[in-house]
């Protein structure tokens, strides 16, 4: 298929660190997908992999049919940092960091065109940061900075997206202004995967899944695989799990139950009858 | 008029000019990268580099080709190393960069005192200021002249790559290309400094005038500008100081950019209010 495909890769650093086995996914045109694991799983590593940032030591990524290097030269990904990777001293202000998502497109002098301006300020405005183009990027709440970053990405026009933890000390407002901008990119055909470990506003807003702990666990749409059972495989022992039964949720006979997973974020609610597993080697 | 005469004398004689000479073409280039590596967090490297250049200058001597070429060669072999080293161990940067500049530095020693040089540590490590030939002179200049054509044309290049590499990386450029390139210009700065100003100068020049800039201002285009304005002002004044104190040129210039940091840090921790401040 065409799209961003990984295909059975594993990275082993130089220190001999094994990071990432036998990994296999795809990610269709104009999808969003989660990739989900606890921290330590490999969820750094597949990005780095998937922007040739490490070397693969088996497997192949493929990105719109095209090579990654080949990819990364046609501007075809664009990548919104975690907080704590910038340097929030650096001495830019909010337009030159978006400014910066324009490079692609520029000659090698560099000198912004007019259609750049112009891309800029939509990219701000989407954001709803245009009041602060002249600040220094130091000077923002956590969810400002995210969204200067989301900005740059807009303003790149890659047809891939890669969000490393968006939603990590952001506050609600923003959470939701986030989703909503990836959705309209999501629209217009992107292939846009987010890793979080925020698992609750997984169903909301991602169409797919890509559950990792050192390898593939379980990929697919969100509805298929993002189970009680697949999270919990997933994560481990490292979940806060409530299951609220019986008395303390209905007056009646119903068997449905209310199953609530968290780690540190948002949790997960799934509730109805509990599949019969009996038969599960725990 | 007798005290304006006093006061042009050190201009008058033909060292002082070349002296005043000499640093404008060093003080440019090294202010220029200096914003570079303080924001990189290389600050250090500038250090390592200089260091690590005497045995490259001692080889070059022995076997007879100028030692601009050894000096070179040696201040990139300094920087791959370090790169190679801690991309490929568990080590940290700077302590790779700690072992490979204290140990090249070292082999210079043991080379230099194992045979009859005309090389004096002294010029490498506190320059010769005064002592500057038409020759060093057009040498430097060229130098510091084509560092300043690759700043500026590389300059945006660098920009992203110092500020976010990943993002450099999505844009498809040559990520440790331009790291290489940016050590690259870093060591022929310093060799191109070295004669002239000597090491510990060089270090100064690689790392105050950004700190200073960067101080003063939040954007990086008037961080360069100011960082080169500093260094200027800075190294005028400090030979032209020399001469009434009768001091040695460059540690005066050092003397002079320290203050200069102390005021410009004084000056804003007095303007801010101390929320800023903490972060």
């Amino acid at each position: 298929m065409v799209g961003l495909v990984v295909s059975d890769i594993t990275v082993i650093y130089k220190n001999g660190h094994l990071a990432l086995h036998d990994a296999s996914f795809d990610l269709p045109e104009g999808s969003i997908t989660a990739l989900v694991g606890v921290n330590g799983s490999g969820k750094s590593t597949l990005f780095k992999s998937i922007m040739g940032f490490v070397s693969l030591n088996k497997g192949e990524v493929r990105i719109l049919g095209h090579s990654v290097k080949k990819a990364l030269k046609s501007n075809l990904v664009a990548y919104v940092p975690q907080n704590e990777e910038i340097d929030w001293n650096f001495p830019v202000l909010v337009k030159d960091v978006v400014m910066m998502g324009r490079y692609g497109h520029m000659n090698f002098l560099k000198i912004p065109k007019k259609i750049d301006l112009e891309k800029v300020s939509n990219a701000l405005d989407k954001v709803d940061m245009s009041s602060y183009a002249n600040s220094q990027i130091g000077e923002l709440s956590g969810g400002q900075k995210k969204r200067v970053f989301i900005a740059r990405a807009l303003a790149q026009e890659s047809r891939v997206v890669l969000l490393d933890e968006p939603f990590t000390g952001v506050d609600v407002k923003t959470e939701e202004q986030i989703m909503l901008l990836l959705k309209d990119m999501r629209s217009e055909g992107k292939i846009i995967l987010v890793s979080t470990h925020n698992l609750g506003s997984v169903p909301e807003f991602c169409d797919r899944s890509v559950l990792i702990n050192k390898t593939v666990l379980a990929q697919g749409t969100t509805k298929e695989i993002y189970t009680q059972e697949n999270l919990q495989l997933t994560f481990g022992g490292v979940l806060r799990r409530f299951v609220l039964t019986g008395k303390e949720l209905h007056d009646d006979d119903d068997t449905r139950e209310v199953t609530i997973l968290s780690d540190d974020e948002r949790p997960v609610v799934i509730y109805g009858e509990t599949e019969n597993n009996d038969n599960k080697n725990d | 008029m007798e005290i304006i005469n006093y006061l042009l004398e050190p201009f008058t004689y033909g060292f002082m000019q070349k002296a005043f000479i000499i640093i404008f073409f060093v003080s440019i280039p090294t202010a220029l990268l200096s914003c570079f590596l303080v924001l990189k967090g290389w600050a250090l490297m500038g250090d390592s580099v200089a260091h690590s250049i005497l045995p490259g200058v001692v080889i070059s001597y022995i076997i007879g080709i100028p030692f601009l070429i050894g000096a070179f060669i040696a201040g990139i072999v300094s920087s791959i190393l370090t790169g190679f080293l801690s991309e490929n161990s568990r080590i940290k940067e700077d302590t790779v960069m700690g072992i490979v500049f204290s140990s090249m530095f070292a082999l210079g020693i043991v080379l230099i005192s194992k045979i009859d040089t005309s090389v004096h540590l002294d010029h490498i490590l506190f320059g010769d200021l005064l002592g500057i030939g038409s020759f060093e002179i057009i040498q430097t200049g060229l130098i510091g002249l084509s560092v300043l054509i690759i700043i500026l044309i590389k300059g945006p290049d660098f920009m992203v790559y110092v500020f976010d590499p990943m993002h450099a990386k999505a844009l498809g450029m040559p990520v440790s290309f331009l790291r290489y390139a940016l050590l690259a210009v870093l060591s022929l700065t310093i060799v191109g400094a070295l004669q002239a100003v000597g090491m510990i100068l060089v270090i100064a020049l690689l790392i105050t005038p950004a700190a200073i800039a960067h101080l003063l201002t939040n954007r990086l285009n008037q961080m360069i500008k100011l960082s080169v304005c500093i260094s200027l002002v800075g190294c005028f004044t400090g030979i032209y100081l020399s001469y009434f104190i009768d001091s040695a040129p460059a540690p005066t210039i050092i003397v002079v950019l320290a203050i200069a940091f102390i005021v410009a840090f004084i000056s804003v921790i007095s303007k801010k209010d101390p929320i800023i401040l903490n972060n």
